[in-house]
């Protein structure tokens, strides 16, 4: 038996921050796809008043903008998988849109959505920590740009203010920069990841080491987050069985992770150091 | 031993008038086409109403309030009194009229726990709350406060000093048995609880009536254990008291007992508020509440001489019952004569307790404690052949039951035995040893090769290993032992004086088909065409008890009757008419003899017989044998299984038809591969952490591997149409050839389900090695 | 409150209700649409699927306000045409030749998915659709005679 809060539909962006200014603030929704499930009430509190922004088309969209892929925060996982443009710029992202859900999910969830919602678990977050992303809020008080690596303060807490909505994603894509996606799951859709994986580095041809190195999970902390022990170790350094050894042992001693109803702490810690070892195994191509 | 592979015939089912039987032309006992499902083309449209689809007018709304704690007792149920309690009814214990029990095996749980009684489990009913709309429902539901005071519970079914139910059943000499063994093998296997997830959620509505009468509309498999219930608790006699089945979306054992607690809820609230309620469940309700697969440990000591002959097997099972006794007792019963496998054995020791646990009770769910066991011993079987160094195609080759065998409750397997068919043809089928060569000649490169060995964080060249495993079993069909006869099934059969002719069972459909085949047999028993044989609703006002749709009875027994009961029906009506067919007269002899009825009880299968107290005789009139071939790709870097195909062989005795017959083993058959790999429930304080669909998971799509069946026919004399049911057979046997080719792949034995990434990466890495420390030792 | 006006299998349909109601709740109760299923309320099984503007949507996680002036397609809809002679359509058909629905509950969504996959021209490829259909869990079949029922309409590659 959901709830039915009441619900205000803005067509303009400048609306939608007029509702969002009042206190309580409402509670944004766009896919609905974890919105939803609140409303039933079994897992914590029914927002008061909800403010919907299916109608805002100023979320919308996916352009490239001088070396960056710039999407709207309303862009549904589908059209990030159809996008030509994510496609070529950004196939990292492409592969973490299709492990979302399935199609009905994917159909109505929205990467700013994802963002918001903050979980640990999000399986874009990894993507937008290793390309270094910024994320573009605005509200009445005006707009600005927080970085990825900002944004998560806590278990499901984020920078964003109560009265500022999620505006776009900007997707720097630096020469020769690469990144890498793993998702471990418990079946192979609809599921929620027990550890979520994205690597992306610069350089390396032979004789170079790597550069950028960015090395972010999701569900192994309170929130998604960036190794930077481990990146350390691979930041100047190639991908060889050596450094995919230290890499690896870095990363599993790095992390502190749970036991939940999905997984445990020791298997979340090894399989995190051994998808690592794979990628850089597949990079280094031994 | 005659049998045959059935292969559909290339236009079954392929158009609607590929079914159509012309009069007459129908073999006796077996129509020659096939027909659609009768209930399909609603289903397929959305006109079925299944019971959340029902509208009546005026009707209330109700709710469950539920225990928080393990084990309690219950001091006081204290409403908030600044809520507004006026516009909604409250029930609890002292409202029942009659027993407060929820009549089972034995009457020990309570349809709501009274006051100064015990909270046994978490999520328990207490009280009920109904009013005329959902969101005052939902704002007082959290507004009733249970006082109580903690007691100390008990979760491991091993410490728990209340037995349930115990068997010990035993043949020939253990200890000369073991004496003999050239290699004994122990093991310790684990299985956790399994949810039925039907995608239907409990659902029912009663609706009360003149003269203490009440209706209940509703989801269930035994419209009879209901009405049963409601006697007991409401005080009704047979004919106050009124159920009907609704369409119903999936059991699969989860509706046989569950479905009388929550008509009984919906009844009180209808009684107390006088107008129809509404008792749907929420998913997450129904996850945490309801009745789940037992969970077990069973302790195998098996011995073997060197050229694989099985001498000596000694099994213990302990079964996790919950809290209160629902069916348990038949649960372990069946776990327990299974327990051996479908293996000749001269010396056996089965011993078997259940005991309470303050976790919420554990119930039916197909297979009914034989997949517990038989994943066991499966697995067993497979580390055995291990352990010998044998194929464990030839291991169970040279050990399967043979047709005068003897099993471990003294029972002569006289006829219908195809244990050494079903394995032979699954071996066959899938090409096994071959394929457990290539194999093993992969693994050979995998360890021989890789310039970087492995670690546990040191990926391998190779990041997917293959591997292939067998698994055999058996399935009793139909009740244990005397169970038929004490229940004394009726079917019946009417001709209406108009002329149509009506099928009247209490046996329901639930997506097995019982709607088609029982139209189907009747049909060829009697030379008409099925559209002519009509289906009565399952409205305990109109239809005999006929048991409950449990146990694989449904087409063997029940279906059984319905052919005896047309052949009785055909027979009558041609002395009639000399010379002249059934199908030619019997509209005319309705309107001028009148309305024929011919009631069928179930009478015994001609030489079985079994005692219940000494578990000595005939366990089942017959059995179902099932052979399971699994493939599977295991990601080395993760532990994820992904279970690509799975080959299952069965024998059901007939095949009444073949596509939904097939459905049933497709659908046992992934049940089965999710309990091997991924469903699991994980417990804290006696609460279920897996109460949400998006923490219980079960199979998608890309999930299920492509299942290939068999079908074999080992006709079972004692049923008209030879027909030995197929509900429960393919759960008992795909879980064990998962795990088996799990260990194929990785080299590593899985014992406790679900064989998780966790599990074993565990396994593969440590740093605990494999939870079950083998030992092998020569006698 | 105000009223929320969309088509509904080819005819308009208003609704004078919250915004936050579900879509399911208002196919269901308000419209009398039972077709579609409720089977977790949280976008977990897919029983409750029908098609929004052609795209495939657990009617569960939609509020109504985001379905002013749109287009909802439920099982109801699936062969308007089929069904004003009294059939099934070609989908439907398919399924129940198949044996692909047995206890019939997470058919209407199964359904819906299928079709969504085919007016998208998805190809009578296996892993393809068992992609498609991987939001909508059933129990009974173990998916095999679904996909195949699929597979037999899916319109072959050039």
């Amino acid at each position: 038996m959901p709830a039915e809060p009441p619900i205000d539909v803005p067509l303009h962006l400048f609306e939608a921050y007029e509702r969002l200014a009042v206190r309580p603030a409402p509670v944004p929704i766009a896919g609905g796809t974890d919105i939803m499930v609140r409303i039933t009430g079994e897992l914590g509190e029914i927002p008061a008043r909800m403010l919907d922004l299916s109608r805002v088309t100023a979320l919308k969209g996916i352009t490239l903008d001088t070396g960056a892929l710039v999407l709207g925060a309303a862009t549904t996982y589908t059209e990030i998988r159809r996008s030509a443009l994510c496609r070529a710029h950004l196939p990292a992202l492409v592969e973490a849109a299709a492990t979302i859900g399935a199609a009905q999910i994917q159909n109505r969830g929205t990467l700013g959505g994802n963002i918001a919602n903050a979980s640990p678990a999000g399986d874009t977050l990894p993507i937008l920590l290793a390309a270094d992303a910024r994320i573009l809020v605005g509200g009445q008080r005006g707009e600005r740009e927080i970085q990825a690596s900002e944004f998560f303060t806590g278990y499901r807490q984020t920078a964003l203010a109560a009265d500022e909505l999620i505006l776009h994603v900007t997707f720097p894509l630096p020469a020769g920069r690469e990144i890498r996606f793993r998702k471990v799951g418990t079946r192979r859709a609809q599921a929620i990841s027990k550890v979520v994986l994205a690597l992306a580095w610069r350089g390396g041809g032979p004789s170079f080491g790597w550069s950028d190195v960015r090395v972010a999970l999701g569900s192994v902390a309170a929130t998604p987050i960036r190794a930077a022990a481990t990146e350390a170790v691979l930041e100047g350094a190639r991908p060889t069985p050596e450094v995919a050894d230290r890499a690896a042992e870095t990363l599993a001693g790095e992390l502190v992770p749970i036991d939940d109803v999905r997984s445990t702490a020791e298997y979340r810690r090894m399989v995190a150091g051994r998808v690592l070892h794979r990628l850089l195994r597949e990079a280094g191509g031994w | 031993m005659p049998s045959r592979t059935v292969t559909r015939p290339p236009d079954a089912g392929s158009a609607t008038d590929a079914l159509v039987i012309a009069p007459g032309e129908v073999a006796p006992g077996r129509a020659a086409g096939y027909p659609l499902r009768r209930e399909g083309p609603a289903k397929l449209t959305g006109a079925a109403k299944y019971t959340d689809d029902l509208v009546f007018p005026g009707a209330w709304y109700g709710a469950t309030i539920r225990s928080t704690e393990p084990r309690a007792r219950l001091i006081a149920i204290e409403p908030d009194p600044e809520a507004d309690w006026s516009k909604v009814v409250i029930v609890t214990a002292a409202d029942i009229p009659g027993e407060n029990v929820v009549s089972a095996i034995k009457d020990d749980q309570p349809v709501l726990v009274p006051v100064g009684g015990e909270i046994r489990h978490h999520s328990e009913p207490v009280a009920l709350l109904a009013a005329a709309d959902r969101e005052t429902l939902r704002r007082l539901k959290g507004r009733i406060k249970l006082i109580t005071e903690p007691l100390a519970p008990i979760f491991d079914p091993e410490l728990s000093d209340h037995v349930f139910a115990a068997y010990e059943i035993g043949n020939g000499d253990l200890q000369a048995g073991f004496a003999e063994a050239h290699i004994v093998l122990e093991g310790e296997y684990r299985v956790g609880h399994q949810e039925q997830l039907y995608i239907e959620n409990q659902a029912m509505i009663a609706i009360p009536g003149e003269g203490g009468e009440m209706a209940i509309h509703g989801s269930m498999q035994c419209p009879y254990y209901v009405h049963t219930a409601m006697r007991k608790a409401l005080g009704l006699d047979a004919r106050q008291a009124r159920v009907i089945q609704e369409e119903t979306g999936g059991a699969f054992g989860g509706k046989e007992e569950y479905p009388s607690i929550v008509a009984l809820h919906a009844a009180l609230l209808a009684m107390k508020c006088g107008r129809p309620v509404r008792m749907i469940y929420e998913r997450h309700e129904d996850l945490a509440a309801t009745t789940k697969r037992h969970p077990a440990i069973i302790r195998e000591r098996t011995g073997v001489t060197r050229d694989g002959r099985l001498v000596a097997q000694d099994i213990e099972v302990i079964m996790d019952g919950g809290a209160y006794t629902t069916l348990t007792p038949v649960v372990l019963s069946r776990g327990a004569l299974h327990a051996g496998g479908p293996y000749r054995c001269p010396n056996v020791r089965i011993r078997a307790r259940a005991t309470r646990t303050n976790t919420p009770p554990n119930g039916a769910f197909r297979g009914f404690g034989a997949p517990q066991t038989q994943f066991a011993t499966e697995t067993h079987m497979n580390r055995l052949a291990e352990a010998l160094a044998m194929s464990p195609a030839e291991l169970r080759a040279r050990n399967v039951y043979q047709l005068g065998d003897t099993t471990p409750t003294g029972q002569v397997l006289r006829e219908s035995v195809a244990a050494e068919e079903v394995l032979q043809r699954a071996i066959a089928r899938t090409d096994f040893e071959h394929v457990r060569d290539a194999t093993a000649a992969e693994a050979g490169k995998r360890n021989g090769s890789g310039h970087i060995p492995s670690g546990r964080l040191r990926t391998t060249d190779s990041r997917v290993a293959s591997g292939i495993g067998l698994a055999l079993a058996w399935h009793g069909a139909g009740f244990t032992g005397s169970g038929e006869l004490r229940i004394g099934s009726v079917a019946s059969l009417e001709l209406t004086a108009d002329g149509r002719i009506q099928i009247l069972v209490a046996a329901t459909e639930m997506g097995q088909g019982t709607k088609t085949i029982f139209p189907l047999l009747v049909a060829g028993e009697l030379g008409v065409p099925i559209d002519w044989v009509e289906f009565a609703v399952q409205d305990t006002a109109y239809v005999p008890d006929s048991g409950p749709t449990v146990a694989s009875r449904t087409a063997m027994v029940v279906g059984g009757l319905c052919i005896q009961a047309a052949r009785r029906l055909k027979a009558e009506v041609e002395a009639r008419h000399p010379g002249l067919p059934f199908h030619e007269v019997f509209r005319e002899d309705a309107s001028s003899n009148g309305p024929v009825r011919i009631d069928q009880q179930f009478e015994a299968y001609p030489g079985v017989g079994f005692d219940d107290t000494t578990y000595r005789g005939d366990a089942y009139p017959a059995f179902g044998w099932a052979a399971a071939v699994a493939i599977v790709d295991v990601d080395l870097d993760t532990g994820e299984v992904r279970v690509r195909e799975v080959t299952a062989v069965d024998d059901v005795g007939a095949v009444i038809h073949p596509i939904m017959c097939e459905g049933q083993v497709e659908g046992g058959t992934l049940q089965a591969v999710g309990y091997a790999t991924i469903e699991e429930i994980k417990l804290q304080d006696g609460r279920y952490l897996n109460d949400r669909l998006a923490t219980y998971l079960i199979p998608t799509a890309l999930d299920a591997p492509r299942i290939i069946t068999e079908l074999v026919e080992v006709p079972f004399s004692g049923a008209p149409h030879g027909a030995k049911g197929v509900g429960e057979l393919p759960m008992d046997v795909a879980a064990p050839a998962v795990v088996a080719a799990i260990h194929d792949a990785t080299g590593v034995w899985i014992t406790e389900l679900p064989a998780t990434p966790e599990r074993i990466m565990a396994a593969l890495h440590g740093p605990s090695g494999p939870p079950v420390e083998a030992r092998s030792d020569a006698a | 409150m105000s009223g929320f006006r969309f088509l509904v299998n080819g005819a308009p349909a208003e609704v004078d209700v919250s915004g936050m109601r579900r879509l399911l709740d208002v196919l269901r109760e308000d419209l009398g649409l039972t077709g579609t299923k409720e089977g977790c309320g949280e976008g977990e099984c897919g029983a409750c699927s029908v098609l929004l503007d052609g795209q495939v949507v657990d009617s569960c996680l939609v509020p109504i306000c985001q379905v002013e002036g749109r287009i909802v397609r439920t099982v109801e809809g699936l062969s308007l045409a089929a069904r004003e002679r009294g059939d099934l359509d070609t989908l439907q058909e398919a399924f129940l030749e198949h044996g692909a629905a047995q206890c019939g509950i997470c058919t209407p969504g199964m359904l819906m998915a299928a079709r969504a996959y085919l007016d998208a021209g998805g190809p009578p490829d296996e892993e393809a659709i068992r992609e498609a259909i991987a939001g909508n869990l059933c129990r009974c079949t173990g998916y095999t005679k679904i996909v195949d029922a699929i597979a037999a309409v899916a319109s072959p590659v050039e």
